[in-house]
């Protein structure tokens, strides 16, 4: 069994369509509406259509890559009636969404060799702190032995704060004082997790701004002192984004990657922002998968991406039918 | 921090160089470019429609004067239009001169809603404000104890109630025992939430009712996209906030949501966050953005932060000795300390025109003086006062004592050199200023990037 197969559920999808309603009421219905009433697709119709992306922050590049696709499918079939938009940009929405997955991440793979050690990144006020209490919740409820590491040694009342989701959730935490270096209480927490013969190993780490050389390389650090305690680890790297953040996001991708080898996304507050237009983009241009999106505030509300499931709640109306009824 | 919109806009105003009069064809071509810059600087999309309609038609409507290029007009243009949009003018904090004054911070989750008003606590405190901070998120763990922690770092006290979970009541109380206790401002943290989470909303709308504070305050990250439009609306429709506070500047988002923010909403931003140092908080600047924007460099703010920084003597006693060609290395070593002081290198760097481009994918930071630092450390004094007499011996000596190399004194001596030829040059001009040019060009010496 796949690392994360236990971790899907029926019910998850029916959450994940109520938590994206906002998203889908504010992206996709606009595109009903525009549709409607139309009997042909003109450049008024596309320019419409161009204009409702770039204003779900699926930015500049990604849109005129999503409407040339259009353009070029509008151009080979002449008989394409504006209803048949909706259908063609999930497929290439699709089509964005799904070339990263062809990336398999080791955490996926089968493997004996435990702890699976997942290092949690991201700037400063994404959620990473929360997500990894919730995520701490969902493999223990999966019947995996946790561990977090509480790697913020820099914020106020981090370590407070994970402490506080080890109690709720029943997992243990390993922490030093405040101010103390991250990397030591990363390896603390993972030689103790070995030492205890954990399954997950999660590890918290300060917010940063990608832009600081000195923090991000405090990150490298992280990681290289990880493998020393064993090879192979961090097993995943998890970059945390904030949803309504807007194309600076592509850059925290872009820089993250650079200093700690992300392998997924998790894509936080969907709930919040009436777009999610910024997921499609990270995407397509730097192939790492989205693992998990924050649909809400209760622990049930991190939830395992499924681009389908994802697409089709976009999508809404009809959508929440097809897929999630196979599954 | 926005080098990146006015790289654009540079690029964009290019094509207009060099063409003698601004017609309908040319100027189409560049609003065009003008509007995708903005877009990638996540300007909402209604915004950037608008501000590049707006300058097109001024730019048309506009007698080119013989002596003004198109395209320095058009930058003339913009830049007005710019200031315009982010509100006109700077507008300070308004409190009560006498009394208790209540000012409510609301925002998003992860804006930095307690780390600002950690910011602004000691800021008013070092105004010489009696300053109570006060601890209304119940709901994400240890929040209230990241407060507490913040107001033991500043020395400010902070009002919590462990066992009460209704904020509204939290708030009241403590507004109440800070008017009862001769307190002149208070600054009530909340939760974070969503404008979409009407019992949220609605338990905000309770305190602000129930406190009547003299001031609330928008708390945004300046990294947010489209949907920051939506959300100070929304925000703005139940607290009718005096002002917005952008965080996390001293990132590279390229800010443009913030722009719109305050246009959008009508209100002026008021501070701008702008590093993980408690002392990282500026007033806000309209007009000086807008030059910053177009790459034009802030100097009125540089000089300003140096003035705060730099001890006026000390910086009289520099000048002397620049302009008498005998700046040291002790003189360098303590003008690094004083550079430190003065926060990010980076952002005060940015700030002087031209530079902002040249450096923006560098990275400064303090640790990035540690080599320098240290090589100067490992000198005798007469060593750094006559740097002359640094024989290979010597300098095989300095490279062991400060784990460097020999080679990376002779460039830092090379370079130093340099730059005391170009301070004579730039004697006269301001401290900072000529300090951080030289230093812009003193790439290497400072270690890695």
């Amino acid at each position: 069994m796949g690392f994360f197969d236990f971790l899907k559920g029926r019910k998850e999808k029916e959450a994940l369509v109520q938590g994206l309603e906002r998203t889908k009421e504010g992206f996709f219905s606009k595109i009903v509406r525009l549709v409607t009433g139309k009997t042909r697709i003109d450049d008024e119709l596309l320019e419409e259509l161009e204009e409702i992306l770039l204003s779900a922050d699926v930015g500049v590049a990604t849109t005129i890559r999503i409407m040339k696709g259009l353009q070029s499918e509008i151009d080979r079939r002449k008989d394409l009636k504006p209803s048949d938009l909706q259908g063609l940009l999930r497929d290439r929405m699709l089509e964005l969404l799904g070339e990263p997955e062809l990336k398999n991440s080791h955490l996926d793979q089968t493997s004996s060799s435990t702890p699976r050690v997942v290092l949690v990144v991201g700037v400063n006020g994404v959620g990473k702190t929360t997500s990894i209490g919730k995520l701490a919740w969902r493999f223990k409820q999966a019947g995996q032995q946790v561990v977090m590491g509480a790697a913020d040694t820099f914020r106020a009342a981090a370590v407070e704060q994970l402490l506080l989701w080890g109690e709720r959730t029943g997992v243990r935490v390993v922490h030093q004082q405040s101010g103390s270096d991250p990397a030591s209480v990363a390896f603390d927490t993972l030689r103790s997790a070995i030492a205890s013969s954990a399954q997950v190993v999660l590890i918290d780490t300060a917010g940063r701004l990608h832009n600081k050389g000195h923090l991000m390389a405090e990150l490298t650090k992280i990681r290289t002192v990880l493998n020393k305690a064993m090879p192979g680890a961090p097993h995943e790297v998890w970059l945390v984004l904030d949803a309504s953040t807007g194309q600076n996001a592509l850059e925290q991708a872009r820089q993250f990657t650079a200093a700690t080898s992300v392998t997924g996304l998790i894509l936080t507050k969907l709930d919040g922002t009436a777009k999610g237009g910024v997921a499609l983009g990270i995407c397509s241009e730097f192939g790492i998968p989205i693992r998990f999106v924050g649909v809400g505030e209760g622990m049930e509300h991190l939830q395992v991406f499924d681009k389908e499931a994802f697409v089709e709640a976009l999508l809404g109306g009809q959508a929440s039918s097809g897929h999630a009824n196979q599954a | 921090m926005f080098e990146k919109l006015s790289d654009r806009l540079d690029q964009a105003i290019r094509t207009l160089k060099g063409q003698g009069r601004i017609t309908e064809n040319n100027v189409s071509e560049t609003m065009k470019e003008i509007r995708r810059a903005l877009l990638d600087a996540d300007v909402g999309f209604k915004i950037a429609k608008e501000f590049t309609e707006e300058v097109k038609t001024k730019a048309l409507g506009q007698d080119v004067i013989k002596s003004v290029s198109p395209g320095q007009l058009l930058i003339k243009i913009m830049n007005e239009e710019l200031t315009r949009l982010m509100g006109k003018e700077a507008s300070p904090l308004a409190l009560k001169p006498n009394g208790t004054s209540v000012v409510l911070m609301s925002g998003l989750q992860g804006s930095g809603k307690t780390t600002f008003t950690g910011k602004l606590a000691l800021l008013l405190k070092s105004q010489g404000k009696k300053v109570l901070m006060v601890a209304c998120d119940v709901y994400r763990p240890a929040a209230v104890d990241q407060l507490k922690i913040l107001g033991e770092q500043i020395g400010v006290p902070v009002y919590a109630e462990p066992d009460q979970k209704n904020p509204v009541l939290i708030a009241t109380q403590a507004v109440k025992q800070a008017k009862t206790e001769g307190y002149s401002v208070v600054l009530v943290d909340t939760a974070g939430r969503l404008a979409v989470d009407e019992a949220m909303m609605n338990e905000i709308s309770e305190i602000h009712a129930s406190i009547q504070p003299d001031q609330t305050l928008f708390v945004v990250d300046a990294m947010t996209g489209q949907d920051a439009v939506n959300t100070a609306a929304a925000f703005n429709q139940r607290l009718n906030f005096d002002g917005v506070v952008l965080t996390k500047m001293d990132g590279d988002a390229r800010g443009g949501a913030a722009l719109t923010i305050s246009y959008t909403v009508g209100k002026p931003i008021k501070y701008v966050s702008t590093g993980e140092k408690l002392q990282a908080l500026d007033v806000f600047h309209p007009d000086r953005m807008a030059n910053r924007i177009l790459g034009m460099g802030d100097v009125v703010s540089l000089v300003e932060k140096a003035q705060q920084q730099i001890n006026a003597e000390e910086a009289a006693r520099l000048q002397k000795k620049i302009s008498k060609n005998q700046f040291d290395l002790q003189d360098f070593y303590e003008q690094i300390q004083q550079i430190k002081k003065m926060g990010n290198m980076k952002d005060l760097l940015g700030m002087i025109p031209g530079v902002g481009k040249a450096i923006k994918d560098m990275d400064f930071s303090d640790e990035m003086f540690k080599q320098t630092e240290a090589i100067i450390q490992s000198m005798t004094p007469l060593e750094r006062r006559e740097p002359e007499i640094l024989n290979g011996s010597r300098r095989e000596r300095i490279a062991r004592g400060s784990g460097t190399k020999v080679q990376e004194i002779n460039q830092l001596l090379k370079q130093f050199g340099e730059m005391k030829q170009m301070m004579r040059k730039m004697n006269g001009g301001m401290p900072g200023g000529a300090m951080g040019q030289a230093m812009g060009r003193m790439r290497s010496p400072f270690g890695r990037s």
